[in-house]
């Protein structure tokens, strides 16, 4: 019941969004070349479906994506495993993430074409500096929040390391961390495109770019809105798995 | 010798500048099988003895020796129940008591049978696949203590155990400890502050006094096995450990057991 109320609920708030450009595009004075119908930028997904350019460029974009953030949510939540358990080493090390958290991955872009060119790296790197914080501050404060209790229960059984890791410490922490975890795939996605429309020659914030410079502005809406759909896949699949896990993890739901 | 010594055992604490004394001067010996009750007010140090015995605090000074070994660290031999029950809330009720077991029987069916085993011993057979969370109170300590037992410990330190409960629950579940401690024949001791809860369950009552935390007087309790909580010579039990909390002279009476 709560699936079809949500699916009319998507549909109605879609329809509006595009009946919204619809009447937008109707009434301004722009040539349909630098702001294109709902309808235009459908042929142009069409045309990129057919020429096989957008299926490559997801490709491209997926590749980064996947090593970017699966490569810093387990340096995060690794680091974070640590430093959740040595609160004095944390505590010299929390001011420097302080320090850098707030700067926007895109501001590091520059530097980071200097240093390694064109191409998948300043993606991936973007990527994994905008999922490294959240999940290593989460993965922190869920590790020094348990309960002493599970700590003398494991010492009492004689559960030592690896095993108090395993057994206790990861999934007494689970469910703040997989909360770090699903906040940062929106972010990093995020910055992947800004990524791609300075350090890459293909994917799909190429294609914006490159849109751009062609004057095709249909396709370029139709790549804007192929984004966001995927932003949403991903999203959902992560939330499916998340409650998958949670499942498992009993009461906590 | 005793089975458990302890010996000048002292521990101060310090916080915002000011130091309490929680252990002063604490001797005590406990024989093998014994149900000990350590009763007294809050800040009397019965929780911090407690803790010291199963090796989870160390005392300023003083020496803890259990069967002629001092103790620095907790042992699975030495299992400890506490008020908040201590259960693995991502584990099922099953899966909590195989904690313990799970470095000593590799063999899954066999950790489960032996699992399966305790739970019934606490009346929870039928509740092996529930998560903590839908457990009553009472039921996830039955939990904790089927989890303790499993790992077959030859002593059970309690803290509190039943603080958390509500009066009936915590009486049928002082019917059950008392029956598994003959049954299993462990040694136990048991922290609380409830006078009635130590005259029902314990052999010895070690009654302790606060500011600073020290052994006031040691209780021997004459009643057999079958203890009626409104028998005449249950009420003068009670009535004998509420005059030396009334007494005014704080005088320390050295009993040795």
């Amino acid at each position: 019941m709560k699936k079809i109320i949500s699916i009319k609920n998507a549909v109605v708030s879609v329809s509006v969004l595009i009946g919204l450009w619809q009447t937008a595009y109707l009434m301004s004075d722009y040539s349909d070349t630098l702001f294109p119908s709902p309808f235009q930028s459908f042929l142009a997904l069409i045309e990129m479906i057919k020429d096989g350019s957008l299926l490559s460029n997801i490709e491209a974009s997926m590749y980064r994506f996947t090593v970017g953030y699966v490569s810093s949510v387990i340096a995060a939540v690794v680091l974070g495993l640590i430093l959740g358990r040595l609160p004095s080493v944390y505590k010299y090390i929390n001011p420097a993430f302080q320090l850098l958290r707030p700067i926007s991955p895109t501001a590091w872009m520059p530097f980071i074409v200097l240093l390694f060119g064109i191409g998948d790296i300043p993606a991936i790197v973007i990527i994994f500096i905008a999922a490294f914080f959240p999940v290593v501050l989460s993965t922190v404060s869920a590790v020094s929040g348990i309960d002493p209790i599970y700590f003398k229960v494991a010492r009492n059984f004689g559960i030592r390391q690896p095993q108090l890791t395993l057994k206790v410490i990861l999934p007494a922490a689970f469910p703040q961390i997989a909360n770090g975890i699903h906040l940062a795939i929106g972010t990093s996605w995020i910055f992947l495109v800004a990524g791609e429309m300075v350090g890459a020659q293909s994917g799909l914030g190429f294609q914006i770019i490159d849109a751009r410079n062609n004057i095709r502005a249909d396709i370029l809406l139709a790549t804007i809105i192929v984004i966001g759909i995927i932003g949403i896949i991903l999203d959902s699949l992560l939330k499916s798995l998340e409650k998958r896990i949670l499942r498992s993890w009993g009461g906590i739901s | 010798m005793a089975y458990i010594e302890i010996k000048n055992a002292c521990k101060t604490y310090h916080q915002a500048g000011k130091s309490v004394t929680v252990l002063d001067q604490v001797s005590l010996d406990i024989h093998k099988g014994e149900f000990i009750c350590l009763l007294g007010p809050s800040g009397c140090g019965k929780s911090t003895l407690l803790n010291a015995l199963a090796g989870f605090e160390k005392p300023d000074s003083g020496i803890i020796k259990i069967d002629e070994k001092e103790v620095f660290e907790p042992s699975e031999k030495n299992i400890t129940i506490f008020q908040n029950y201590g259960l693995l809330a991502w584990r099922n009720v099953l899966k909590n008591v195989e904690l313990g077991l799970e470095a000593k029987i590799k063999d899954r069916s066999e950790r489960k049978k032996t699992a399966r085993k305790y739970l019934n011993l606490v009346c929870l057979g039928e509740y092996e696949k529930r998560y903590p969370k839908q457990l009553s109170g009472g039921q996830q300590q039955r939990v904790a203590i089927a989890r303790g037992l499993a790992v077959d410990p030859d002593i059970i330190f309690m803290d509190e155990p039943f603080g958390a409960l509500d009066a009936i629950t915590r009486m049928k579940l002082q019917d059950d400890i008392l029956k598994i401690s003959k049954e299993e024949k462990k040694t136990i001791i048991f922290v609380t502050h409830d006078i009635e809860e130590a005259v029902f369950l314990a052999d010895k009552i070690v009654v302790m006094m606060a500011d600073p935390g020290r052994i006031k007087s040691i209780v021997k309790v004459p009643l057999g096995e079958h203890r009626n909580r409104t028998g005449s010579d249950f009420l003068y039990v009670r009535d004998k450990i509420f005059e030396l909390f009334n007494l005014k002279t704080e005088e320390y009476i050295d009993y040795v057991i």
